[in-house]
């Protein structure tokens, strides 16, 4: 079996007093795509965040592609190809929506992503391309993160509740457009409410519930009775 | 045509105003911070052009080759060195930091160069002019204000129209998420304070050309480039420069008045617009 | 079953220690005409005053979140007022020394109905331009010496004491009151509910807005009082020097950054920290002020050195240690053990 893309070893985290991961243990390789779900509260964006550098833990808790990246800067560990959407878009307001993608290719790293291909995956935003980004609807704006984080052409990127807020035609739409990014191997972990979309576009899942690990299997066989003691912890 | 006279000359001094205030403005614009030895700075600009110009004979102008380099990598240590380590949600680190930092400049300023006042000899552009329409008007205020309409327009370009602009708005707009595009924001900050303060190095040789100064020299030099900010309405860089043409003009008139008058006139004036629109003239709409 | 009960109370034992050392030491102070000598007085006078100067600043910035960079406006001011009341009004010093205070608190408010508008930092230097509009305002008032400056007569000098000895007793005393109702006045607003305000403004400013507290009514009191009792400080330093001249009545050096390093080393937001501020303070100019300009590069540094690696300063440090408070503040909770019963 080959190396891991990620692994978590007894991961931790802490924001100030209160402990909201205890020790969470992970493993996916590459090209999967990794669902976690969970009820609100769970760990789920402090996970995310956690991978992403966010937040800072002990080095070897977080390993990538075999290095230890737990207690590296965000921006260090963008550079190693791991991108997140982060819960709420948070785009630039003042950059272009344009700008806004290309200062995520600042870091030049080789792979299919460039401006042209992020336009041809969103055509909506080559004509609102010198737009500001605030100037956008929710669901564009949406598609702005993703493909801000794209540019980067990362080897994992990480969804935070792209569904969050948004009208359920959009939400469709975006999901349409995910196997068309994923599909050349890229791997992805989604953090999603919807359990039934998180696991149409999964692999496999994770369910956190209360900082842990509550369950861990395929997606396309795991039961529902199942998914629900493991995400409310009641049989 | 006394009075004509005073306002021209009160605009030209508006561009050495809004030359000590672009520096203050950007550093603000990009990380929040207030720096209060701002005006000392602008003074080490000035001394380290007059240390140039001893040690080499050079023009005070061509000094600038020198010293703006210099100002840029003292901004960028600094900023890294110490300035990093102020920023956060708490204003008075970065307060009393630069504060601090003020005391320590002045007396440097002291140590090396005596309390006397000094001044940079620039030759027959200080006493040039050209006449228009009836006015003399001195071939270096016009520099003066040239160079900052050309400063304050590059900074523009720099920070809308280069990657490098981008990274100051976006780590402006949202630190956290600016590193996740792999920006460094301590790396930011300190590219911010270098440009900071080459701009602050054209703002010090030109103060050396056109008056003398003196250790003490910088506070008034802060008050004024924070006055032609505020004036302008924070976060607008031509704003700016409108405040200080505002400023410099309430000095030349006040000082046409009464030459008692010239700095309280400037600091009345930009109390009134305190008081009626205190948030400048022109502020930016957006963030 | 639980054997404990809780109690509530403000005082601890090291604070019953304290006030009753306190009252101790505040009564040799007293005293101290008759046991120090003339330069010694001096010297405390001027610590006292600093020590005051100190407590008002740290009030403001320490507690309602109003860094000041510019209270030498009101020293100035206050200064001024003692010399125009006396010389003009007529006034005995002791009535303009009061007078001076009212009227500092009188022209805080439309300074601060002004200056407020400025957020955060630019509220620094926004203090900085009144202080220097005050400056270049009394050096145009000739009657008072314009831009050189004016000496008290010695007829109103006389008037406060007959004999010099007389005179030096009572400036000492009354620097020695003005430190002792500067730090009264500043712990029994703390302890009053505007002071619960303000503890909550400076942990918390978002929150204690939204918690229903007027954080601009409370700052603004701040200032007015702070910036009153501030010019009557000016009006008692100046009476000790016995001339004025703008640079120095309004001098940044003197009445604004020496305060804030007194204020950082000893501890910002803490009545304990300018007392102890103040004694290094004075104990590093009494050893090193003979170094001049370097002395006042090391005081530079050693606050930036404070400010970053211990921003609560040399109290904070204390506190964190032992956890010690001499001006009861906080409630604590403790625990009464029953069982013991």
């Amino acid at each position: 079996m080959p190396e891991p893309i990620l692994s978590l070893n007894r991961l931790e985290a802490h924001y100030g007093d209160f402990q909201a991961l205890y020790g969470v243990d992970l493993e996916m390789h590459e090209g999967e795509v990794l669902a976690i779900i969970g009820a609100n509260g769970a760990g789920k964006t402090t996970l995310l965040r956690s991978v992403s550098g966010l937040m800072s833990n002990a080095a070897a808790q977080v390993v990538y592609c075999g290095t230890p990246i737990g207690a590296l800067r965000a921006d260090e560990i963008a550079a190693l190809g791991i991108a997140l959407v982060p819960e709420g878009r948070q785009l630039f307001p003042s950059l272009s929506v344009e700008e806004n993608l290309l200062i995520g290719g600042r870091l030049n790293r080789e792979g299919p992503w460039s401006l042209s291909a992020v336009f041809e995956l969103f055509p909506v935003l080559k004509e609102r391309r010198a737009y500001p980004s605030t100037a956008l609807s929710g669901g564009q704006q949406q598609m702005v993160a993703i493909g801000r984080a794209l540019m980067s052409n990362p080897d994992l990127i990480l969804f935070d509740e792209i569904s969050l807020g948004l009208a359920p035609v959009i939400i469709k739409s975006i999901y349409d457009a995910l196997p068309g990014i994923v599909g050349d191997g890229m791997s992805a972990v989604i953090v999603e409410q919807d359990i039934s979309k998180a696991l149409s576009v999964s692999d496999r899942v994770y369910c956190l519930m209360e900082g842990r690990v509550s369950l861990e299997g395929p997606s396309a066989n795991i039961s529902r009775e199942a998914i629900s003691r493991a995400y409310f912890g009641v049989a | 045509m006394d009075w004509v006279n005073a306002i021209v000359q009160g605009t030209l001094l508006g561009g050495l105003y809004a030359l000590f205030a672009a520096g203050l403005s950007l550093i603000f614009g990009v990380m929040r911070l207030v720096n209060i030895a701002h005006g000392d700075l602008i003074v080490l600009g000035a001394y380290l052009g007059l240390t140039v110009v001893m040690a080499t004979g050079l023009h005070p102008l061509l000094a600038l080759v020198f010293v703006v380099p210099t100002m840029a990598a003292i901004g960028y240590v600094l900023q890294r060195g110490i300035l990093n380590k102020t920023l956060g949600d708490d204003i008075l680190p970065p307060l009393l930091v630069t504060f601090g930092l003020s005391v320590i400049l002045q007396n440097l300023f002291l140590e090396g160069y005596t309390a006397d006042p000094q001044k940079m000899n620039a030759g027959v552009l200080e006493t040039a002019s050209v006449s228009v329409g009836g006015l003399s008007l001195g071939v270096l205020p016009l520099l003066t204000f040239a160079i900052a309409v050309a400063v304050i327009a590059g900074l523009q370009f720099i920070f809308y129209r280069t990657p490098l602009g981008r990274s100051f708005r976006a780590v402006s707009d949202n630190q956290e998420i600016a590193q996740l595009m792999g920006l460094n924001k301590r790396h930011i900050f300190g590219l911010a304070m270098a440009l900071a303060l080459a701009v602050t190095a054209i703002a010090g040789i030109l103060l050396g050309i056109r008056t003398s100064f003196d250790p003490t020299a910088g506070g008034a030099r802060l008050i004024y480039g924070f006055e032609a900010v505020i004036i302008g309405g924070l976060g607008n860089l031509w704003g700016t420069l409108i405040g200080g043409v505002i400023l410099g003009v309430a000095q030349t008139v006040g000082a046409k008045i009464d030459p008692g008058w010239q700095l309280l006139a400037g600091h009345i004036a930009f109390l009134v617009v305190l008081a009626i629109r205190p948030n400048g003239l022109f502020p930016r709409v957006s963030g | 079953m639980s054997n404990q009960t809780h109690s509530i109370s403000r005082t601890s034992q090291a604070a019953r220690v304290a006030g009753v050392l306190g009252a101790l030491v505040l009564m040799v102070l007293i005293a101290a005409p008759w046991w120090a000598g003339r330069a010694d007085m001096r010297l405390m006078g001027e610590l006292f005053l600093y020590l005051a100067l100190a407590s008002l600043w740290n009030l403001m910035a320490g507690y309602a979140g109003l860094v000041s960079v510019g209270q030498q406006a009101y020293v100035g001011f206050g200064g001024y007022m003692l010399f125009a009341l006396t010389i003009f009004g007529g006034l005995h010093p002791l009535y303009a020394i009061a007078g001076a205070g009212v009227l500092g608190a009188l022209i805080a408010i439309p300074v601060a109905t002004l200056i407020f508008r400025l957020r955060g930092a630019y509220f620094a230097i926004g203090t900085w331009v009144i202080a220097e509009v005050f400056r270049l305002s009394f050096a145009q008032i000739s009657a008072l010496g314009g831009g050189s400056g004016s000496s008290l007569p010695v007829g109103i000098v006389r008037s406060l004491a007959s004999s010099r000895s007389g005179r030096e007793s009572l400036a000492y005393w009354m620097a020695l009151g003005a430190a002792v109702t500067a730090i009264t006045v500043v712990y029994l607003l703390l302890r009053s509910r505007r002071g619960l305000a303000l503890t909550a403004i400076r942990d918390n400013e978002l929150a204690a807005g939204s918690l229903g507290i007027d954080i601009w009514r409370t700052k603004f009191v701040v200032y007015v009082v702070a910036s009153g009792l501030t010019a009557m400080l000016g009006a008692l330093i100046f009476l000790q020097k016995l001339r004025i001249s703008p640079d120095a009545a309004f001098s940044v050096n003197d009445w604004t950054a020496f305060v804030i390093f007194i204020v950082v080393i000893g501890g910002i937001g803490t009545i304990e920290g300018p007392i102890i501020g103040t004694l290094i303070f004075f104990a590093l100019r009494e050893t090193l002020a003979d170094l001049g300009t370097t002395y006042l590069i090391v005081l530079g540094i050693v606050a930036i050195v404070v400010m970053l690696k211990a921003p609560k300063g040399v109290w904070g440090f204390i506190v964190e240690r032992y956890d010690m408070q001499l001006f009861p503040l906080r409630y604590r909770v403790k625990l009464n053990d029953q069982a013991k019963r």
